[in-house]
Order: structure tokens, then C-alpha cells, then sequence
């Protein structure tokens, strides 16, 4: 499931909707992304994130079904915030179910490589120096490849 | 067609979106940008820094080489940063 949304999420409720009464998941691997005030935008105020209704969900979707795809999961779950952020706030939720940890951790790293350079969002990072926008990373591009099949 | 533009390209042409027909001679993604910079200063700003603009046709990623049509929703945004 995905969700694309502008309030926060509580971890713990979305776990427990994603396991429900299934007593055959043996591993939650969750991940969740926090907005950070680092080297990069020293005194960062908020961030607001602004993205592509439709596109957004499309990919998610399209993303969440090729981890499916490739690994064998019991269920999954990522969702993205929009609007604006302060430090410290919650922006993004990757939770991945499985029989055994293997393919959750995998899963649930793949589904944040592919987000990172597939859904359309963009992050304007607010200090006290102005408005910019946060340009693309190299890192995130080389991280995404290295789930490329050979 | 539909046109939209996000992050600093809505900021630079001052529009999330807008409708436009097909200019005549317009085939591809690139001929749509070439017709769009010769509109005025914002989009020329948008549009000055090729490897920096990104596109979608219909909601998914596309290149410049692509072909465009009068019911297509084209998009145009700065490479993504989301996570």
C-alpha cells in the first residue's frame, strides 16, 4: 500500500495494521526518514516538500510492485509526507513484512533507492539565508543502481 | 495539450500549469522547449539549463527525443529529491 499524504504517522499503528492478525510474518523492517538540519543547509528552518499528484502515487505504486516482484513479502507499506516540514519532523515511512529478515531488510532498503530517484518530490529547504532548492544527489543515482539486474 | 511545471521551474515561468495547443512544427519534447523558451524571459530561464530539467509525458518519465501530442499532460521539474 502506499499513501501520499500531508499529516504525520504514527510507526507504531502502521505496523500493527500491516501484520493485523497474520501470525506467518516472521520480520518488520521499518525505516523512517526525518528531516535533518545538517552541513548542507546550516540553520535550516523548514523544509517544504512539493510534488506531482498522480505521478506521485503512480510511482509509488509502480515502485512498491517491483519490490513485491523481487522479493517475497507478506505486505509493505511507504508513505510520503508533503507540505512543510520542521527538523526533526517525520517525512517518509518504509515498512516491509516477510517470513524471515532477508527479504524485509532488502525490500524495504530497495523501495528508499528507488523513491529517492523515482517519485516526483522536491524539497525547498528554508534557512535563515533565504529559500533553495535541494539539487540531486550522485550518491542517490549510484545507490539506485546497484539494485539494476545484470 | 496540459503543461505543467514544478519546483524552480513553476517559480521561474510563474505558472503550475497551463493549457496550450500543439504549435504547428512541434513534434517532440525538444521542439516543445524550443517553442516554450521563445515565449519570454521565464521560460528562457526555466529551459536555460538542459541537463537540469527533467520531463514526464502522461505521468511518466520521458526523454527530449520523445514525441508529444495535443492530449498529452507534459510535465517539466528539476531532477527529484524526495525521501
Amino acid at each position: 500500500m502506499i499513501r501520499v499524504q500531508r499529516e504525520d504517522f504514527d510507526i507504531a499503528a502502521e505496523m500493527k495494521a500491516l501484520t493485523g492478525a497474520r501470525t506467518d510474518i516472521g520480520a518488520l523492517v521499518t525505516f523512517t526518514g526525518l528531516v535533518r538540519d545538517d552541513s548542507s543547509a546550516p540553520g535550516l528552518k523548514a523544509m517544504t516538500l512539493e510534488h506531482y499528484p498522480g505521478m506521485t502515487e503512480k510511482k509509488l505504486s509502480e515502485i512498491e510492485d517491483e519490490a513485491n516482484r523481487r522479493w517475497d513479502l507478506t505486505g509493505s507499506l511507504v508513505v510520503h509526507r508533503y507540505g512543510r516540514l520542521e527538523p526533526g519532523e517525520q517525512i517518509v515511512l518504509v515498512i516491509t513484512a516477510s517470513s524471515h529478515r532477508g527479504d524485509a531488510f532488502e525490500a524495504a532498503s530497495f523501495l528508499m533507492d528507488w523513491l529517492k530517484t523515482e517519485a516526483p518530490f522536491w524539497k525547498l529547504e528554508k534557512t535563515g539565508d533565504g529559500e533553495t532548492w535541494v539539487d540531486a544527489k550522485v550518491e542517490d543515482e549510484d545507490a539506485k543502481d546497484r539494485w539494476q539486474k545484470e | 495539450m496540459k503543461l505543467l511545471y514544478f519546483a524552480w521551474l513553476r517559480e521561474r515561468i510563474g505558472l503550475s500549469e497551463e493549457e496550450l495547443s500543439l504549435p504547428d512544427g512541434v513534434i517532440t519534447v525538444q521542439d516543445l522547449i524550443t517553442h516554450l523558451t521563445a515565449r519570454g524571459d521565464g521560460y528562457a530561464s526555466a529551459f536555460c539549463e538542459p541537463a537540469a530539467v527533467k520531463v514526464a509525458i502522461n505521468q511518466d518519465f520521458a526523454k527530449v527525443t520523445d514525441p508529444v501530442t495535443d492530449s498529452d499532460e507534459v510535465a517539466f521539474f528539476p531532477p527529484v529529491t524526495g525521501g
